[in-house]
């Protein structure tokens, strides 16, 4: 097992007995330097990782809030090189906060997986999310991020069962990503219940911290979930924000009420 | 590579045709389809389904649907003698609903209430449409605005049949952008839900279903050619591919017949060089969409470019994955056909033979019109005539510059 940014941070969240905030902008929304801008603020917002959306001209997971985030990106010119050249610029300053690049595989494999797995690691990546890429096909991209000590971190959803759970984490690294709601991003909210139940299931299976994400939109419901798992996922909330014109200013004072909620959840 | 000593036995057990196909798809969905491929091989294993599946296409789709001998079409092109597969005189018009009916047997199986569907042309739609009619199932179809536009009489027929036709905005809003809807309408519902892909295309067990349930096209031009010339195969067949499914249909029980030659016609819309196409395995390259890894038309980002043809049932940026797999190993030659040319096809057979072809179908007839006159007479071909094209009415009245 690879110790990168990511493990370390889970294992100080865990040493000081509280949940992660993970936040999710798309790369390049609404363009470069103004993604940049927001994605430069994050951390000293209160957010534990970062994830760093790669865009896509198909976005089949995702609801209406991330298609069009994509659709702003490429349009502003964005692309999986530029995702990895705000990674990059990013890396300039922060050397601590872990960052997820999530997208859909196509883009990565035009590129070739080594050669991306080789990219991502130079720009700073700890960890990669590939929607569309199940545990079934994704040997052809886990043996190149695993010699960059990249984690491919991997989806289990309500729909995944017992019989189905080992083929999943056979190969996953760095956390579990539970998804809260079956459907796509953005368009329901999470059941502190069944997310709660859901995450007993899983930690039968495993050691690895898991996050919940998909369907969290507000401190209070990010505060419910930081409850019963290890960190919550927002992303269509704060994109969301930006695709209202917003900057940094009132991005990140959405977001500094999240950490709020995630972080004072277990006192 | 090495040649197989067979081209049938595909996919893998976890659906690769060569290195494409495969399963594409959010974890959400692995479970479904897995289920899906449980029920398809108990089906396929229970002689009441076959019988049942037998039953609904012999009286209720028409089926055998008949091989003509395009006479006067032949005596024109003055080469090959030409037969036409009239999939176009089966019930909704096109060999979509061969497709439709089994998988709606499927899902019942299945216990499934709630179908989606996504459709170009709108064919697909209609026959889903037509079967949820018949079994009383919900019908949701996603459609593209664009094609929602150029194919207006199909999605009446869709509504009169009870569906919902869901217009999707996205992307140019063709059959590329449905598809995505669908799969996230899929995500939302997965325990009411079965999604009926129309062509030979997503994640495994999809290829292989629809071309198991269209492959009684190419079963039965074996009977038939043999009944009217003497033998089973002919020296050719000629297709048009959207998808690939009526290609896949008649191609693929002459796969093995190694003196059968085998053309799919895909779409070149304006001209491959304009890069105003359809013609993924001609202009694209291999990569990863809608739950299958196959030829596809992306830029050099990995992103998925727009399909451009006249054709709504060929606008599409990939093909099945069991045709990139037969284009790579070359059994099967690939080659591409302009909106124009379709267009000259369509006023021939109309013509010549008082069949309307639908506009997909043309591309495979114009693709024979060049050809038939290279061979000799006795030269036997078979064209897919995979649809009608009352539906294509109102797209070449426009093109020919006359209001209706
Ligand atoms: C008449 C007809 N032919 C062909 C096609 C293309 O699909 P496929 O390549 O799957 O046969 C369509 C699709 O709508 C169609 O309606």
């Amino acid at each position: 097992m690879v110790l990168n940014r990511l493990s370390k941070r889970f294992a100080e969240l865990r040493a000081a007995d509280r949940a992660g905030l993970v936040v999710y902008t798309m790369a390049g929304d609404p363009d470069h330097d103004a993604a940049l801008a927001i994605m430069k603020g994050l951390p000293g917002a209160g957010v534990d990782i970062i994830e760093l959306g790669m865009p896509f001209s198909d976005p089949m997971a995702d609801g209406p809030a991330i298609q069009l985030a994509a659709q702003r990106s490429l349009a502003a010119g964005g692309s999986l090189a530029r995702t990895l050249d705000t990674l990059r610029a990013f890396r300039k300053d922060d050397r601590e906060t872990p960052v997820v690049l999530m997208g859909y595989y196509n883009p990565i494999h035009a590129q070739g997986p080594a050669v991306f797995a080789a990219q991502a690691s130079a720009a700073g990546a700890d960890g990669v999310i590939v929607v569309d890429l199940p545990p079934e096909e994704a040997p052809e991209l886990t043996v190149h991020l695993n010699e960059h000590g990249i984690h491919l971190i991997f989806l289990t959803a309500p729909t995944t069962d017992a019989a189905r759970l080992p083929t999943v984490l056979e190969q996953a690294g760095g956390f579990l990503y539970y998804v809260s709601i079956t459907g796509v991003t953005g368009t329901a909210s999470a059941d502190e219940k069944a997310v709660e139940a859901a995450v007993k299931r899983l930690r039968q299976h495993t050691d690895l911290p898991i996050a919940v994400g998909f369907g969290i939109n507000t401190p209070a419901q990010a505060a419910a979930i930081a409850r019963v798992s290890d960190a919550a996922v927002v992303g269509s909330a704060v994109v969301k924000l930006i695709a209202e014109g917003n900057g940094p200013g009132p991005v990140l004072d959405f977001v500094r009420a999240l950490a709020e909620g995630v972080h004072s959840a277990r006192k | 590579m090495s040649t197989p000593n067979t081209f049938r036995s595909g996919p893998d057990d976890r659906g690769h045709y060569g290195i494409h196909g495969g399963r594409f798809v959010a974890e959400t969905l692995m479970p479904l389809i897995l289920d899906v491929e449980k029920a398809y091989a108990a089906a396929q294993a229970d002689p009441a389904f076959h019988a049942e599946l037998k039953h609904y296409l012999t009286h209720y789709v028409g089926r055998p649907s008949p091989l003509y001998l395009a006479q006067r079409l032949t005596d024109k092109l003055g080469g090959a003698k030409v037969y036409l597969k009239r999939e176009d005189l089966n019930h909704t018009g096109a060999h979509k609903i061969n497709n439709c009916m089994g998988q709606i047997l499927l899902a019942m199986r299945m216990g499934k209430k709630r179908i989606i569907a996504e459709t170009g042309a709108g064919q697909h739609g209609v026959a889903t449409a037509t079967v949820c009619a018949l079994f009383g199932l919900e019908c949701v179809i996603y459609m593209g605005a664009t094609d929602i536009e150029r194919q207006a009489p199909n999605v009446f027929r869709m509504k009169l049949l009870g569906a919902t036709v869901k217009p999707v905005t996205s992307g140019a809003g063709t059959l590329k952008d449905a598809m995505n809807d669908a799969l996230r309408d899929w995500v939302a519902n997965v325990d009411t839900t079965y999604y009926l892909i129309g062509t030979v295309a997503g994640p495994h067990p999809y290829p292989m279903i629809v071309r198991d349930f269209q492959c009684v096209i190419g079963e039965e031009v074996k009977v038939q050619l043999q009944d009217q010339e003497g033998r089973a195969n002919p020296d050719s067949l000629v297709a048009c591919i959207g998808g690939g499914s009526n290609a896949m249909g008649l191609f693929h029980p002459y796969l093995d017949a190694p003196d059968v030659r085998i053309i799919g016609v895909e779409a070149a819309g304006h001209g491959i060089k304009t890069g105003k196409h359809a013609a993924s395995l001609t202009g694209g390259k291999p990569g990863v969409l809608h739950g299958n890894r196959t030829y596809l038309l992306q830029d050099d980002n990995g992103q998925i470019a727009e399909a451009h043809s006249i054709s709504a049932g060929l606008d599409y940026p990939g093909i099945g994955p069991e045709h990139s797999w037969l284009h790579d190993i070359g059994r099967v030659e690939y080659v591409s056909v302009t909106d124009d040319e379709a267009m000259e096809a369509f006023q021939t057979l109309t013509r010549l033979e008082g069949i309307i072809p639908a506009l997909e179908s043309s591309h495979a007839i114009a693709h024979v019109m060049k050809l038939a006159p290279t061979l000799p007479k006795d030269h036997i071909m078979v064209i897919n005539l995979s649809g009608r094209g009352d539906k294509d009415v109102g797209t070449v009245a426009r093109s020919m510059g006359v209001e209706l």
